[in-house]
């Protein structure tokens, strides 16, 4: 990373961590929750060239997997946490498999019908309790230690979950693991000239995005202390693919732009009559037609653009 | 009619930011047979195809039969009086074989009846409900040409109609190109053998690097074998 | 009274009725992503907002304007291809070019502006749509009761989905279609305006959806949320099938419609997921489909 790359990313650390002081935590949990779960997403999209329609089902299941863990169970947080993760992880397995067997458009769709399909399981599963969801999921204590029912202390679990979700990202991404997926987005047909097992490799990019996505929900079940139906609906999907696309598919720091600006706006709707999914529809629409680089991409086409004019 | 049918004067053309033609000179007269020669890459293809407007990005000047090729849409070049016959043939698979000569609109009176079609290529009569992939090469290459017959065009753009083909097959072309040009077709022709060209063509240009470098008609072909050899690395 | 692995007859018959019905949209609707996905390359998501925008156009004509079923029958598949061919124009042909998923991504955003709109301001709750008095009432049978309006929804789908394809496999409009999904640049060589019947192509994908919700308001009632219930389901439904294929969309929609009901007969609580247990079984077995071209 370059150096004033590095003092931007310190510069962000050090505002997130006065964040709880100048915002409403919740809000501000809610917005660090929604962006690893977008980072996780970009994994698969901005690098692996996959388009899940479906990461909903990770999120959302792996909301009510900690939520049962840690309020049936008495799990500690950060166990539940893991339990979470590994559900989604063998979730996105499952579908993974299923959907790495179709190409492109026709992946979208799968991953699409299948999160449906987990969507009615969850409808009728009686652990999750329905439309009711799991209710008062409690916090617990961190390490048995912290007690995470103070806003300060949860606040900078989440926090620091999500530097750690991010960096494992930033990790995967300049692996040479990374590289080959990103090898596999440029131009799929030349990765498997070169000998690369393409399918074990995107099924791997899959499971590490729904683990990590499931991550995301799992810390939101504990940040709102419930997990319902919503988190695995296809509209929350839809979601995640707005989230990236306006911060900007394939940077690291696009999806979490995007998401703080996606939660700031329901937020500033919530109070008004005005239908949030129009404003989200159209804002899809707009970002596809003309800015599909994304606010972020944006930003770094126009700085390296004067870089080159020095 | 006018004196020239097609006048070509300083074509330069791009495939995206690839400048591929720099500045392509020709004219074809009414009746002719115009054959264009030259290496591998140097831009034959891309000189049919950006006379037929399938390369958008083309600046210099472009008349057929009067009119300006570079102001039409490319779904309007046909009307004006072109076709086109790709190096692929593009016969479609989803069609059968009379589907696809039935396909092209006419786009002017004068073109040859279904009857007239089946006189000059027999075999494919036999063929007309086979799905269009089913026929071989040679079939799929009189396919490609004769759907082109019914519309009425003046002139045929033909790109390498010989390459991959059995020398019978390459004679009954052959055949029926001279027939066509009976009845007043005019042909530019891409191709690399000399022997199919020399049976057909009046004049011959040779590309080299997106230009054309000479002109000549065919009785100087046998003079020119020498150094035409050479030139083109056969 | 006749049972058949413990199940009455009688309730046999009329859930796979119900199945048929439903067969007969997811056919409709399937049809018409085929379509558009065949000529455009494009996955409208919105088709789901599109049936749901025929049935509203004709709950509204009655409500306001009095006009009648047969008229709305006309008038709001007519209407709602128009406002395709807008969206085609304007938006649409601009994606041709990039990826297509952000065809799909556009038309997701344009489902969430029609559906999020209508949901504004008629809320979620479903408006309903009388029977049209030609095909009221019902017919005994003797093994079922028939109600005739349930009938014509599925002699009317089949002609419309065999018209359809007609229109596609026998004509030469048709032609034009199928050899521009093939070789979209050598049929505008030939002078043919492929453009346009992109545009067209569009618009009768929209007409179609709206045929089926307006077909569908006497049955389902008229609610902002109906396209987004079905949506899902016709998307399985073409991957279960194909997605090229004109005839797998049609025969697929109606076969899926028919186990979903007989899965409510012998097995409701998986009635919900059946269709994608289908597909994904489709999907181990036979990756391009059931009567798909591709891989």
């Amino acid at each position: 990373m370059r150096g004033s790359e590095k003092a931007l990313v310190a510069l962000g650390v050090l505002a997130l961590v006065a964040a709880p002081f100048v915002f409403y935590p919740v809000f501000v949990m809610s917005m660090l929750c929604f962006a690893l779960f977008a980072c996780a997403f970009n994994l698969l999209l901005g690098y692996t060239g996959l388009l899940s329609f479906g990461h909903a089902a990770f999120f959302g299941g792996a909301a009510y997997f900690t939520a049962h863990s840690v309020k049936e169970w008495g799990l500690p947080p950060e166990l539940g946490l893991i339990v979470g993760m590994i559900g989604a992880a063998l979730l996105g397995l499952v579908m993974g498999l299923l959907a790495i067997r179709r190409q492109g458009i026709y992946f979208a769709m799968v991953t699409l019908a299948l999160s449906q399909m987990f969507f009615f399981f969850c409808l009728q599963a009686p652990f999750t309790h329905g439309e009711d969801g799991i209710q008062g999921v409690p916090r617990g204590h961190f390490l048995g230690v912290v007690d995470l029912y103070q806003p300060l202390n949860m606040y900078y679990f989440v926090l620091a979950v999500f530097l750690i979700g991010v960096f494992a990202i930033w990790r995967i991404v300049h692996s040479p693991f990374g590289m080959i997926l990103r090898s596999i987005r440029e131009n799929e047909p030349r990765a498997i000239s070169l000998g690369y097992g393409v399918g074990r490799y995107k099924l791997a990019a899959f499971v590490m995005s729904a683990a990590l996505a499931g991550l995301a929900g799992g810390l939101k079940s504990l940040v709102f202390q419930f997990a319902t139906l919503t988190d695995v609906t296809w509209q929350m999907s839809g979601e995640v693919i707005l989230m990236t696309l306006l911060g900007g598919i394939g940077t690291m720091v696009g999806p979490i732009v995007g998401a703080g600006l996606v939660i700031a706006l329901q937020n500033s709707l919530a109070t008004s009559q005005f239908p949030v999914t129009v404003v989200t529809g159209a804002i899809f629409m707009i970002c596809v037609l003309v800015f599909r680089r994304g606010i972020v991409g944006e930003v770094i086409a126009l700085a390296s653009r004067r870089r080159k004019d020095r | 009619m006018p004196e020239t049918l097609l006048e070509v004067r300083g074509l330069n053309a791009w495939y995206g930011e690839s400048h591929v033609l720099h500045g392509v000179d020709m004219t074809v007269r009414p009746g002719e047979t115009v054959t264009l020669l030259g290496r591998n890459g140097v831009g034959k293809t891309t000189t049919l195809r950006a006379i037929m407007g399938i390369v958008r990005k083309r600046t210099g000047t472009l008349r057929f039969d009067g009119q300006d090729l570079l102001k039409l849409p490319l779904h309007r070049t046909a009307h004006a009086g072109l076709g086109f016959v790709p190096e692929e043939r593009g016969i479609f698979s989803t069609l059968d074989v009379m589907e696809n000569l039935m396909l092209p609109p006419v786009v002017a009176p004068g073109g040859m009846s279904i009857e007239e079609i089946f006189t000059l290529f027999p075999n494919l009569k036999e063929r007309r409900s086979s799905p269009g992939t089913k026929l071989s090469g040679g079939e799929q290459q009189m396919l490609a040409i004769a759907r082109m017959l019914r519309t009425g065009v003046k002139m045929l753009l033909l790109d390498e109609p010989t390459e991959g083909l059995a020398p019978v097959i390459i004679d009954r072309i052959g055949d029926a190109l001279l027939s066509l040009r009976e009845r007043g077709m005019t042909i530019l022709l891409v191709e690399q053998n000399f022997r199919f060209a020399s049976r057909i063509a009046d004049r011959f240009y040779v590309m080299e690097h997106g230009a054309i470098t000479t002109g000549f008609p065919v009785g100087e072909l046998e003079a020119r074998m020498p150094e035409l050899q050479e030139l083109l690395g056969v | 009274m006749v049972t058949i692995f413990g199940v009455p007859v009688q309730a046999l018959l009329g859930q796979l009725l119900v199945g048929l019905i439903n067969g007969s949209f997811y056919a409709m609707l399937s049809l018409g992503l085929a379509i558009i996905f065949g000529m455009l390359r494009i996955i409208n998501f919105a088709h789901g907002a599109l049936y749901m925008l025929g049935a509203f156009v004709g709950y509204l004509m009655l409500a306001h304007l009095g006009i009648s079923y047969w008229l709305a029958l006309i008038l709001s598949p007519l209407a709602v291809g128009l406002f395709g061919v807008i969206v085609e124009r304007v938006a649409l042909s601009r994606l041709y070019r990039v990826d297509p998923l952000y065809g799909l991504l556009f038309t997701f955003g344009l489902a969430l502006v029609v559906e999020g709109g209508f949901r504004y301001y008629f809320g979620v709750s479903g408006q309903p749509y009388p029977t049209p008095k030609a095909l009221t009432g019902g017919m005994n049978l003797g093994f079922m009761f028939l109600p005739v309006y349930r009938g014509w929804v599925v002699v009317a789908s089949i002609v419309v989905c065999t018209a359809t394809w007609f229109l596609i496999e026998r004509t030469k409009l048709g032609a034009y279609l199928r050899a521009s999904t093939e070789n979209p640049v050598l049929v505008q060589a030939f002078g043919v305006n492929v453009p346009v019947l992109l545009t067209f192509t569009y618009g009768l994908g929209c007409a179609l959806a709206a045929l089926a919700g307006i077909m569908a308001a006497p049955v389902y009632q008229v609610s902002p949320l109906m396209g987004s219930n079905i949506i899902i389901v016709v998307f399985a439904v073409v991957v279960v099938g194909g997605m090229g294929s004109i005839l797998g969309a049609i025969l697929t929609g109606y076969a899926l419609g028919l186990i979903e009901g007989l899965t409510k007969v012998f097995y409701p609580e998986a009635s919900n997921i059946v269709i994608f247990v289908v597909m994904a079984i489709v999907l181990l077995v036979r990756p391009a489909g059931l009567f798909g071209r591709d891989a």
